[in-house]
């Protein structure tokens, strides 16, 4: 059986070349200057301070904040109840509902963006009903078509994963809580909803990080002007060449990205040692 | 109370069905229109299907798309589920350290995998195109073979190889004719993910190929800043394709399943 192990090699070997190099790199280029390469490797903070000290970066990773946490707060109002509506139901139709969600996220997320932008056009379905309550105005290139585009794609991880901790929950426990005298909006607020975090906090990691880094959804629904940070990251790397800065740009990305998982797993963990410390 | 309580919560449902395959219905439907709009629905026609099929940069991009993701697939799964194998035999340090660089090209912001594996390849001098591309591919493909695998891998029982062992197997024989065949699910729905991964990529794609090499999403990408209704019947294809995929996928064991029953019942 011992001899199995050997088999991990080969795959050490290709990641420390295909995973560990790259991301090296990254680093490397983000504390370096533009023009330099390995031989002439300088340290900078440079490529930092640019970002920091420009009015324009600050406002897009801004307007990057607020789209993706904007989308994340959507994704959880809208996918709760939906993910409770399916794990309530009954076991054939669940197994129906699942598919119903799944089966959209198989298919391409560039043609389903696509296919946004006909319908969000000026004179498109959506401004054809909206008109009939004299209600048109122009949804394509907006922050909420931008939105809009976030949420339909991302949506579905949400449901998912609040689904699976809601189905994984101990059904006795809502009967003790009711035979000892919770009604049922109590049952949810300190049975359901606390057990079901877990699932809240994955989905929030499984949508807040596409909807950051995203750069295809503002480029089709936000149009040729709106920037995202995703949308900086690209340019500078295949527009204008700026490798260092770009990867700077990245690395901050990233460290965002970190920083705000981390309070949300703070958050979770600050809840379940709290209230929910009774069901453990 | 209860009857309204149930009539809302399938409203709310519908509401949410009628949102995710709304754009899916309005590309199937426009697909199929004789005018450019995309607004207006002008009547029936399939010139843009033939548009398509004389399309040379459309037709090379699905051929593009469909070689990357079986070769990508296929070499994913072989090296995935060997490697697999190879951790649940290694100790926990050098697990715990491979598991969590596995991890990277999932949990990192896919733009970051992009623009590194661009850096690297440059710098390697590399000509961007087919070949970085199946090796990017390759590479976001294998920690998900992994991933489905592992699983699989734990719930095995690891006296069975040790007794093919014992009965005078060689550890080839004890790999393909005990462990492979248990761990088949966890296999091929790691395949799964790994072609649909691959069919679907755009991100990572988009900045490692070049030299004219397209995938369907960059395609598309690059098509949508004019107004092409060409990319509504290839979008219709792709649909039809993974509709098809999905429900053999789904049928087929239950047909399997059904075949069995019977067999137990006669």
């Amino acid at each position: 059986m011992k001899q199995f192990k050997n088999m991990t090699y080969p795959y050490i070997l290709w990641i420390s070349i295909m995973i560990v190099v790259p991301m090296f790199m990254i680093l490397m280029y983000a504390f370096t200057k533009h023009g330099n390469d390995v031989a002439t490797f300088w340290f900078t903070f440079e490529n930092f301070t640019r970002f920091f000290s420009d009015i324009i970066f600050i406002n897009v990773l801004k307007q990057s904040l607020y789209i993706a946490i904007i989308t994340t707060i959507l994704c959880i109002l809208l996918g709760y109840p939906a993910a409770y509506i399916i794990a309530n139901a009954k076991e054939k139709n669940k197994v129906f509902l699942i598919l119903l969600i799944t089966f959209p996220t198989w298919i391409n997320m560039l043609v389903r963006t696509y296919a946004w932008m006909g319908i969000l056009q000026d004179n498109g379905i959506l401004n054809n009903i909206l008109s009939l309550f004299g209600l048109q105005t122009k949804l394509l290139h907006t922050d909420f078509a931008v939105i809009l585009g976030m949420v339909y794609n991302f949506i579905p991880f949400m449901i998912l994963q609040i689904h699976t901790s809601l189905t994984k929950m101990d059904k006795s426990l809502l009967e003790a809580a009711s035979d000892l005298g919770a009604d049922k909006l109590q049952c949810f607020l300190k049975v359901t909803f606390p057990l079901s975090l877990p699932g809240v906090i994955s989905g929030i990691t499984l949508v807040f990080l596409p909807a950051m880094s995203s750069f295809f959804i503002p480029k089709l629904l936000g149009g040729g002007q709106y920037v995202l940070i995703g949308n900086v990251i690209e340019s500078q790397f295949l527009t204008a060449g700026n490798w260092n800065f770009g990867s700077a740009i990245s690395l901050i990305m990233a460290i965002i990205i970190m920083i705000s998982m981390y309070i949300t797993k703070k958050i979770e963990i600050r809840n379940s040692t709290g209230k929910g410390k009774i069901l453990h | 109370m209860k009857q309204s309580k149930k009539i809302g919560s399938k409203i709310y449902m519908a509401i949410m069905i009628i949102f995710f395959y709304l754009p899916i219905i309005y590309t199937i439907i426009f697909s199929f229109n004789s005018s450019r709009s995309l607004t207006k629905f002008g009547g029936f026609s399939l010139q843009w299907y033939q548009k398509m099929f004389h399309d040379s940069t459309m037709m090379q991009s699905i051929f593009y798309t469909i070689v990357i993701a079986l070769l990508a697939t296929l070499v994913s799964t072989i090296a995935g589920t060997i490697t697999a194998i190879g951790l649940s035999k290694s100790n926990r340090i050098l697990k715990g350290i491979v598991e969590q660089i596995n991890d990277l090209p999932i949990m990192n912001p896919e733009i970051v995998t992009g623009i590194g594996l661009l850096m690297f390849f440059s710098a390697l001098g590399v000509k961007k195109g087919f070949m970085t591309l199946l090796l990017a591919h390759i590479m976001f493909c294998i920690p998900y073979v992994i991933l489905s695998v592992t699983p699989k891998l734990r719930s095995l029982d690891p006296n069975l190889a040790d007794a093919a062992l014992d009965l005078g197997a060689t550890p080839w024989q004890a790999l393909v004719k005990v462990i492979v065949p248990q761990i088949m699910p966890g296999i091929v729905s790691g395949a799964l993910i790994a072609f649909t991964m691959s069919f679907d990529d755009f991100i990572i794609s988009y900045f490692v190929t070049g030299n004219g090499v397209n995938n369907i999403s960059i395609l598309v990408y690059t098509m949508s800043k004019r107004i092409n209704p060409s990319i509504n019947a290839l979008s219709s294809i792709i649909i039809v394709i993974i509709t098809v995929v999905l429900l053999l996928v789904n049928i087929i064991p239950i047909l399997k399943q059904k075949k069995e029953k019977t067999k137990y019942e006669a």
